[in-house]
Formats: structure tokens, C-alpha cells, sequence
């Protein structure tokens, strides 16, 4: 069984209490309902029609993990910098980029966010601070100590969150980013997504650890924390406070965020029903579903009532039905295409992208 | 014109660059306090500073990933690899980060980084080091190749591959720092793709790269005294983009080729022009096309059989002579 943070009815009256959540207003705290309503609708329709096999390759659903990549979206102030591994569709939809765009890519079309080039596991935005979207595990890790560098050395007043996985913490790159990161004091909160189970293997089975994952952070003199990842104020309250160590004090921090996926490692995890017990599954989404426990907050905050949380959830699932249509409806890219985007100097016609043979294959061959 | 190293010349190239553009900085193993563990930093620390010229520890995977994520955002980051040997313990960030991330954004980013450092066998410190990883890197559609043998060209490549906006990986050598050329002052520019014809021949066309072009001048020389045979060289510079045509015209002059590359064999950068010269100039030879490269087996230890190792103009000879 992975290790639930189970916080305190005190520890959340707490966290309610905390400043940044003080001050969060009411419209944002339905918006961050409305957000997770529309991850999981948008996924939902993404599962419907990957098994219809209308899109391709790997889909790591983040159902069950919404909290995280909405209520780290909701801390962001304009300067800060976002990037995570190929469980991207949640962090995607949560800054900003649309369900059209998004869906789309993941049908392969040209309407894509990437216009059918990268799929599921390579979504971008960089004009919503988002990076991506990253298919090698750990592979994104030194990425976002590169974003961080760049707000330091540009004296921007912002940083960068770099999301991982639990399995990624045992690749040999985050260890050497932990401690470039300390070293070079660069303003950074490392955020690893723990839905104990690297693939099909157990947190037990892959991590060794005395206490709990984030406490490796300790060998690199790190502030490090564990965070109940299914509550938005918990983890709000403690995410607020290492983005300020790092925005104004330059200070990394690396946090663990207890949470769950209700599917497999990808929809082609065969064995995700081998190596979970239902009861496991049915006891988080009874206990820790991340929308099920912020509709009882709010509602017991009296900002929600029933008819509107309908009305959400009604608008999120025509929403991602529309992101299909729109998807279906949509070309696939023209072969001539393929050459496009490889490098930016051929793309922009430069001199240096005419001068010599930059593709070693025949142009016309697509 | 001066005659300096050619160590000194990528020093110019990059205090050129730095005091142009703040957005370059220099980064990787012992490249600022230490002056550079070849020393072709060598100053530039004391000159721009820490916040430019920076030391990393041994992390080739974390600080090439750095150098992604900060090109990613605009900076221009010049990252030094020891030797080309170390990045392999860091071909994920090169291959699938640099490499990829630009085609499979659809084209909303680019990263604009130089990887830079020695990438030559011929020194005697075992296959570890030895690598000539050119192939493997020209091999990824989305990262660009140079290399080369003068310091002028390293100096005017230098310059460019700081400028350009997408990754360029540039393989120097030890064994070429301390050669001395003609190089000017300032700054100047060579641009990527563009080979140069360093010595004109009639006979047989010798196309090659990096030190390896500095050999087959020295065995067009002799070829030229002994047998009257003339040599022209081809200096590709650029491994990718390549400048086809400079080799496809000069082939159309001479009709015989020897390709000469310090890869070894299979699937080396003489490897695919060879498959580009018989698809397309097939007509104009007058005899197969042959290859020197380093002898197939891990980079030996033994210095007088590294020596062998490596193309010779000894070597180069010997094929030469077959054509004719």
C-alpha cells in the first residue's frame, strides 16, 4: 500500500489558515474546482478514444493526481517557470493551453500544440512559462535547473517548479541536479509527484529511503518537506513557502507530494490490475480523490452549492467532447512538414539555414 | 595578420562573443578559477567574472541539461565538455533534449547552445578518452556538427556557432591547441555548411575533416614529390550541414576520391558521403571510392600502435596510389 499522508483535521484547519490561502478568493478557489473538473473530463474522453485507437502511442493518464498541477498552477505569478515529466496533460490544461490544442496532439493532428510532432508525453507552451512535457524519465530534471539559471541570471523575481516522478528521484541526473542546484543556490522547487509506483514497481521495491524520498534532499543541504498532494491547502501552504525561498532568497527546495493515479503507469500498463489491489484503488478515490474532497471543502465553506458544481462539471465534459470534434475534424499534417521544426535557422530562411545539406535524406521523399 | 594558437583563437572567439552578447556564458569543468584544463578559457574569468565564466562539478548530464533548459529561455550557453568522451555519460540531455525538444514542440522552441571541447585519439590515454563522437551527433536530425583543423576556422566557427540558434556541437582537439595559423583580430565570422579547398589538385580529391585534414595535406605533399600525383583537399569544416557541392565539384575535376576520417569505420562521417558520392556524382568517377579511417578497434593504449591507429599520410599513400 503507498504511503498516504493522512494530515490532522488540525493540520488542514491550519493550512486553510495559512496566508496564501487566506487571501485566495472565492472565484479562485472554484476555479481551481473548475480545473480539476476539466483535467479529468479531458482525460476521461482521451481514454474513450485511445481505446477506440484513434491516437497512437503511450497515454499516462493524471487522474486521481489533479490537485498537484492545478493547485501549483494557482501559485504561479507570471515570472515562474514550469516543467514536468510525460504525465503532462494535468499540468498542461492547468496553465493555460486550451483542450482543443491538446487533444488534438494527442490524435496526431495538425492543429496540435505540437503540430502532431510530439504526442501525448511532449506538450509545450512557452508563452505560458510551460516547458514541457518530457518522455525520459529524469530526463526534464537538469532542464529546470537550466530555467532557473536563466530567471537568476536575467534577476527576473520568479522560479521554477521542475516536477517528477517517484521513480525519476533514482536516476542518477536528479542526485547531480539536487546538488548543482544547492550549490549554485539557483531558484528552484523540485516537486516529485508521489503516486508509489514506479511503473509496476512499488515505491517499497524501488526506493530505498529511511523515512520518505524527499528527506534525500537533506545530503545536499536542501529544505525538504512531505505534502498531503490530494488537499490544495496543504499543499498550497507549504508550496507557497518554498516558491518565495526561492524567488527571494534564491533557495532550492525539494518537496514530496503524497498522491495517486487511478490508472496504470500508461493505458498500456497491462498489468496495472496485477500489481494493486482494487481495494487500494477504492480506498484512495473514497478517502483522497483530490475533486471529491475540494467539492466537501467548499461546499462546507458554503461557496458551492450543488447546482453550480453541476454546471462545472456539465460545461468540462462538452468541453473535452468539443476537443474531440475538434480534434476529428482536424487535418493531419502534410507530409512536406516532416522537415519542418528540426532547425530553427532552416525554419526561419536564414542564411545560415540555406547554406549547406541539412537533411541527408530526399525532401521529396515524404 | 598575427599567427596564434589555435587554443588562443576560440579564447578570442569567446571573449569576443561575451563582451558583445550578455546572454553567453561559459560553463562546465575547471573553465573559469582552474583557466581550463587545456586552457582555452584561460583568462576569461578574471576577465568577465563568475556570474559568466562558471565551474561546475563533475555533473556532465546535470550541466548540459542546465545549459537545454537556460538556451530554452533565451541565453546562449557555451558548455565544455573536458573531452568529448564525457558526454556520454550525458547523451540523454544532447540526443533527446537539445536534439529533440525543438521538432517535438512543433517548433515553439529553440535552443541555441554550443557544447564545445576535444574530441581526438592520439594521445595515449586509452579508449575512454579517445572518442571521435562526430558521427554519432551528426546522426540526430535537429543538432549541427563542426570541426575544425585551423585556428582561423576555429576562431570564425566559433564565432558562428555562438551566433546560430540552434545546438552546435563542436569537436576540437588536443593535438591541434597548440598549432599555430593565421588568425585577425577582431571578430569575424565562418559560416556553418561552407567547406574550404585548403590545397588545389588536379588528380585526386582527398575529403576530409578536423586534424584529419592537416594529414592528408601532408600526404598530398609527398604524393605531389614522389609521384607527381596532385591532391586536392577538402576541408569540410562543417559536418552538418555539409557542403555538398564543394565536394561534388571538386570530385567533377579530379574523378578520384579518398576519403580520409579519423571515425572509425562503420558508419562514419566518410561512411555517408561516400553513399551521397555514389548516388549522386557516380558518373564522374574514374574509380571506386576509397576510405582511410582508424583502424576498427577501441582507441589503443600503446603509443607507437595508436600512432598507427589514427589515418597516416603513410596510409593515405598507399590507397592513393591503388587509383592510379
Amino acid at each position: 500500500m503507498t504511503r498516504i499522508m493522512t494530515p490532522t483535521t488540525t493540520d488542514l484547519d491550519q493550512a486553510a489558515r495559512a496566508p496564501i490561502n487566506e487571501a485566495w478568493s472565492e472565484e479562485a478557489k472554484i476555479h481551481a474546482l473548475r480545473e480539476m473538473l476539466r483535467i479529468r473530463r479531458f482525460e476521461q474522453q482521451a481514454l474513450k478514444f485511445y481505446n477506440q485507437g484513434k491516437m497512437g502511442g503511450f497515454l499516462h493518464l493524471y487522474i486521481g493526481q489533479e490537485s498537484v498541477a492545478v493547485g501549483a498552477a494557482s501559485l504561479m505569478n507570471g515570472h515562474d517557470e514550469i516543467i514536468t515529466a510525460y504525465r503532462d496533460h494535468g499540468h498542461a490544461l492547468a496553465v493555460g493551453m486550451s483542450m482543443e490544442e491538446c487533444m488534438a496532439e494527442l490524435f496526431g493532428k495538425a492543429t496540435g500544440c505540437s503540430k502532431g510532432k510530439g504526442g501525448s508525453m511532449h506538450f509545450f507552451a512557452p508563452d505560458k512559462h510551460y516547458w514541457g512535457g518530457h518522455g525520459i524519465v529524469a530526463g526534464q530534471v537538469p532542464l529546470g535547473l537550466g530555467l532557473a539559471f536563466a530567471l537568476k541570471y536575467r534577476a527576473i523575481p520568479g522560479c521554477a517548479l521542475c516536477f517528477l516522478g517517484d521513480g525519476a528521484i533514482n536516476q542518477g541526473v536528479f542526485a547531480e541536479s539536487l546538488n548543482l542546484a544547492a550549490l549554485c543556490e539557483l531558484p528552484i522547487v523540485f516537486l516529485i509527484e508521489n503516486n508509489g509506483y514506479s511503473m509496476g514497481t512499488s515505491l517499497e521495491r524501488s526506493s530505498s529511503m529511511a523515512t520518505c524520498l524527499a528527506e534525500r534532499a537533506a545530503g545536499f543541504n536542501m529544505d525538504w518537506d512531505v505534502v498531503d498532494g490530494s488537499h490544495l491547502y496543504a499543499l498550497r501552504a507549504k508550496l507557497h513557502d518554498a516558491m518565495e525561498k526561492a524567488r527571494s532568497a534564491s533557495r532550492p527546495s525539494l518537496l514530496e507530494m503524497t498522491t495517486y493515479r487511478y490508472y496504470g503507469h500508461s493505458i498500456a500498463d497491462a498489468n496495472h490490475k496485477k500489481y494493486r489491489t482494487p481495494e487500494e484503488i477504492e480506498a484512495y478515490k473514497k478517502n483522497h480523490d483530490p475533486i471529491s474532497s475540494w467539492q466537501e471543502q467548499l461546499m462546507q465553506e458554503g461557496i458551492l452549492s450543488q447546482a453550480l458544481l453541476e454546471s462545472l462539471d456539465e460545461a468540462a465534459k462538452l468541453e473535452a467532447a468539443g476537443s474531440v470534434d475538434f480534434a476529428e475534424a482536424s487535418p493531419w499534417p502534410e507530409p512536406s512538414t516532416l522537415f519542418r521544426d528540426v532547425y530553427a535557422e532552416v525554419d526561419q530562411g536564414s542564411e545560415a539555414g540555406r547554406l549547406g545539406r541539412h537533411f541527408f535524406s530526399d525532401l521529396n521523399a515524404a | 595578420m598575427p599567427l596564434i594558437t589555435y587554443r588562443t583563437a576560440l579564447n578570442q572567439a569567446f571573449a569576443e562573443e561575451l563582451s558583445r552578447d550578455e546572454s553567453v556564458f561559459l560553463m562546465g569543468e575547471e573553465v573559469a578559477q582552474y583557466n581550463g584544463a587545456y586552457k582555452v578559457t584561460e583568462g576569461l574569468w578574471e576577465r568577465f567574472g563568475s556570474k559568466r565564466i562558471i565551474d561546475t562539478p563533475i555533473s556532465e548530464a546535470a550541466f548540459l541539461g542546465l545549459g537545454v533548459g537556460a538556451a530554452m529561455m533565451g541565453l546562449r550557453p557555451v558548455i565544455e565538455l573536458m573531452f568529448w568522451s564525457f558526454a556520454y555519460v550525458g547523451f540523454d540531455q544532447i540526443i533527446n533534449n537539445a536534439g529533440c525538444i525543438r521538432y517535438m514542440s512543433g517548433g515553439l522552441i529553440n535552443i541555441p547552445m554550443v557544447i564545445r571541447g576535444p574530441a581526438n585519439g592520439g594521445t595515449s590515454v586509452g579508449a575512454t578518452h579517445s572518442h571521435t563522437p562526430e558521427n554519432l551527433l551528426a546522426s540526430t536530425p535537429g543538432l549541427k556538427v563542426v570541426a575544425p583543423a585551423t585556428p582561423y576556422d576555429a576562431k570564425g566557427l566559433m564565432i558562428a556557432s555562438i551566433r546560430d540558434q540552434d545546438t552546435v556541437c563542436f569537436m576540437e582537439n588536443t593535438l591541434l591547441y597548440g598549432n599555430i595559423g593565421e588568425v585577425p583580430e577582431g571578430s569575424y565570422s565562418i559560416p556553418l555548411g561552407v567547406a574550404d579547398i585548403k590545397r588545389e589538385g588536379t588528380d585526386v580529391s582527398f575529403i576530409a575533416h578536423g586534424r584529419a585534414v592537416l594529414t592528408a595535406l601532408e600526404a598530398a605533399e609527398m604524393l605531389q614529390e614522389e609521384y607527381g600525383i596532385s591532391a586536392e583537399v577538402v576541408d569540410l569544416r562543417s559536418i552538418r550541414p555539409l557542403d555538398e557541392e564543394a565536394i561534388f565539384t571538386s570530385i567533377a575535376k579530379t574523378h578520384r576520391v579518398v576519403l580520409i576520417d579519423e571515425n572509425k569505420p562503420f558508419c562514419g562521417v566518410s561512411a555517408q558521403i561516400a553513399s551521397m558520392i555514389a548516388e549522386q556524382a557516380f558518373d564522374e568517377l574514374d574509380a571506386p571510392i576509397l576510405r582511410v579511417t582508424a583502424l576498427d578497434a577501441p582507441a589503443i593504449y600503446s603509443m607507437p600502435l595508436e600512432k598507427l591507429q589514427l589515418p597516416t599520410a603513410e596510409r593515405i599513400i598507399q590507397k592513393t596510389l591503388t587509383l592510379f
